[in-house]
């Protein structure tokens, strides 16, 4: 029951935190300089005085800040996010199309990263001297100081370029036909090379975290208490410390996710990638100002979402955690 | 009829330091018959906890070693057995509790799942029955409720109750040994006697023979029959219970039992640290060749610093390592 309770209080807190980006956002546009009805009366190619009044009561232009506010909030809650001045189109609708690849691209990576992550720090942990353990202090090393931009440069040079086996650009070819096993395919084959290189700074931060963490926790009491109970080598590794290893990497990675995110638009513009990165810069060199606070406001909704989950997982990992009433 | 069920033979344990190689166990002999709870007391870091370690297997190598010796189990030479027959015994045949119950059990497991993962283990019962089991457990060492907290985790219980899980860890595969590492130097003096009665009474109850290290003489006089007195790495004194406590041979073991003057009339009461012999223990791997006791002895004579003493019966059981018992002898 404390469980539900608490879930529940996350929820709020999410909810109230959604409520302060709207009105955020919404001041942002507010003080944006430029008539906003100036401008929609450009886009519709007159502006005499009458249709400009027009417009602003039609657009509610004329109300009181407060008025204006509410009526905005209430518009994003029901999911209206306004028009695109450059498609013509509702900004949901856009951002809503673009979001599946995005979203394919930074979980991938994500659990990648974490997955793999948490593997290497295990493997290198139990030979804290061997030659794996030093490869992923270098791997880490490259990869934390490497930018992003650069490592994915580097891997389309040796993929693409020298090796030729993996596309340039993308999220399929444009000829092959969606949703056949083909397709799937080829979607995997584009994925690779975006996924690899925003991936790999936090592989790389994993792995270090997984590693020190794995080697506190070899020494701990209870691995002790496990080895005395006649517990294999596996059984050790496996069950008694790679739950507790992952807990500060999952930490670690949920409060990371808006940062992955915004990796994303980078890697997103490198690859050609369709997704929300690519629109959230197309958008800003149109000057596209809805679509860009359409973004801004979706891509908070949506870290908010995923630092929830991680939350969530994390109590269901931690026991400490689940049962404890601090939110 | 007592018999003897696990014997440790000249065992040496070395560990690679900074300074060189430090003799952390030398020529430690012990046994232990069936039915039986042994004591072995000492100050910290005379090489109590590595003698039991040593015993599980469990010391750690590098940067330890295993330098002599022999630990039979029924006529089994453990030392010379591998990791699978090892893993076969740990939990099983021969089975430990440590002195840290708050952080020796797994955190992110609740108790219940972590006493029945030995069951499961050593007897391949089934997740239902091995659950059986660690319920039965529980209630057999005192835990309140015990259907209700068998779902809790470790961080849920006191220390006092974490310790009671770890003895009902300890015992779920009815192991023949259990070694108790200072079980209650971490809990209150409350919870220590109440620690020590449970242990007494599974002991008379299950027939389990127990290796109860502590530097508690109190606890010795409750529990054990036999007494081993253990300094810098050796055996310096060793006599069945009454012996020790009554008529000490080795100005160490004086010592010790001094610290405790009310020890034969009220044990469980209180217990004050061993702490007024004057001096402390000297790092190993200053040890010359005399008697490593001697730089706090108020016996020490030229002959002490220079040479180590022989381990010597005083009496039927009754083994003293000291050139005092030879002095005497002689005059
Ligand atoms: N990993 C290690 N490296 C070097 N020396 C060690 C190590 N572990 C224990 N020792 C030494 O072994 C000796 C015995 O330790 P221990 O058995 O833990 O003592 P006790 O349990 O009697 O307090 C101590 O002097 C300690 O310094
Ligand atoms: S041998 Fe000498 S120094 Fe050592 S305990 Fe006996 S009298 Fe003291
Ligand atoms: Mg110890």
């Amino acid at each position: 029951m404390q469980f539900l309770t608490v879930v529940a209080r996350r929820f709020l807190y999410a909810f109230l935190l959604l409520l302060a980006v709207i009105v955020f956002n919404f001041v942002l546009l507010y003080l944006v300089p430029g008539d906003i009805a100036e401008t929609i009366a450009g886009e519709s190619g007159g502006a005499s005085a009458e249709l400009m009044a027009e417009i602003r009561r039609s657009y509610g232009l004329d109300q009181p800040f407060h008025v204006q506010l509410l009526t905005y909030v209430g518009k994003v809650l029901q999911g209206d996010l306004g028009s695109s001045y450059y498609f013509n189109a509702p900004v949901l609708d856009l951002i809503l199309g673009r979001l599946g690849p995005t979203l394919l691209l930074v979980v991938t990576a994500l659990l990648l990263a974490i997955f793999a992550g948490t593997l290497f720090g295990v493997i290198a942990a139990q030979r804290p001297n061997g030659i794996f353990s030093h490869f992923i202090t270098i791997l880490a090393l490259i990869g934390f100081s490497a930018p992003v931009f650069w490592t994915a440069f580097l891997l389309i040079i040796l993929f693409v370029s020298i090796l030729q086996i993996m596309p340039l650009s993308g999220l399929a070819e444009p000829l092959s036909e969606t949703g056949t096993w083909k397709w799937y395919l080829d979607v995997a084959h584009h994925l690779f090379l975006p996924v690899v290189s925003l991936s790999s700074i936090y592989l790389a931060q994993y792995s270090r975290l997984a590693r020190a963490s794995m080697m506190d926790i070899l020494g701990s009491d209870y691995i002790r208490t496990a080895r005395a109970k006649g517990l294999g080598q596996r059984m050790i590794i496996y069950k008694h410390a790679l739950r507790n290893a992952v807990i500060p990497v999952i930490t670690i990675a949920g409060l990371q996710f808006s940062h992955i995110f915004s990796g994303a638009v980078v890697i997103e513009t490198v690859f050609s990638w369709p997704g929300l990165g690519t629109l959230a810069f197309e958008s800003i060199l149109r000057g596209d100002t809805p679509t860009i606070m359409g973004i801004l406001f979706f891509s908070a909704f949506v870290v908010i979402v995923f630092n929830l989950l991680t939350d969530l997982a994390y109590r269901i990992i931690d026991p400490r955690i689940r049962l404890s009433n601090t939110a | 009829m007592a018999e003897r069920l696990l014997s440790v033979e000249g065992l040496r344990v070395e560990f690679k330091t900074r300074d060189g190689i430090a003799k952390v166990i030398d020529n430690l002999s012990i046994s232990l018959d069936t039915g039986e709870t042994l004591g072995i007391v000492g100050e910290s870091g005379c090489g109590k906890s590595m003698t039991a370690l040593s015993i599980m297997g469990l010391v750690p190598i590098p940067p330890g070693r295993i330098a002599g010796g022999r630990i039979l189990l029924d006529g089994e030479d453990l030392l010379q057995a591998n990791e699978q027959r090892m893993r076969e015994v740990r939990g099983n045949e021969i089975s430990m509790i440590f002195q840290e119950p708050m952080t020796s059990l797994n955190p992110v497991y609740s108790i219940g799942n972590q006493i029945a993962e030995t069951a499961r283990l050593h007897e391949g019962l089934s997740r239902a029955d091995a659950m059986a089991r660690a319920l039965e457990m529980l209630q057999a060492v005192g835990i309140p409720a015990a259907e209700k907290r068998i779902h809790e985790y470790p961080h849920q219980m006191s220390g006092g109750m974490r310790q009671r899980v770890m003895i009902a860890m300890a015992l779920a595969c009815k192991p023949r040994v259990l070694i108790a590492d200072e079980p209650t130097t971490a809990l209150d003096v409350t919870v220590q006697a109440q620690i020590f009665d449970l242990l007494n009474d599974l002991k008379e109850k299950t027939g389990t023979a127990i290796i109860m290290i502590t530097h508690d003489m109190g606890a010795i006089a409750e529990m054990a029959q036999r007494v081993v007195v253990m300094y810098a790495g050796r055996i310096i004194e060793q006599a069945g219970v009454t012996q020790i406590l009554t008529d000490p041979r080795h100005p160490y073991t004086q010592g010790l039992i001094r610290c405790v003057p009310h020890l034969t009339r009220n044990p469980t009461v209180e217990r004050p640290p061993l702490l007024e012999i004057p001096g402390v223990v000297p790092a190993l791997s200053q040890l010359g060749s005399g008697c490593a006791f001697a730089p706090r002895c108020p016996y020490a004579d030229a002959k002490c610093r220079a040479e180590m003493p022989p381990s010597r019966a005083v009496d039927s059981g009754h083994d003293v390592a000291c050139w005092l018992t030879e002095r005497e002898a002689a005059a």
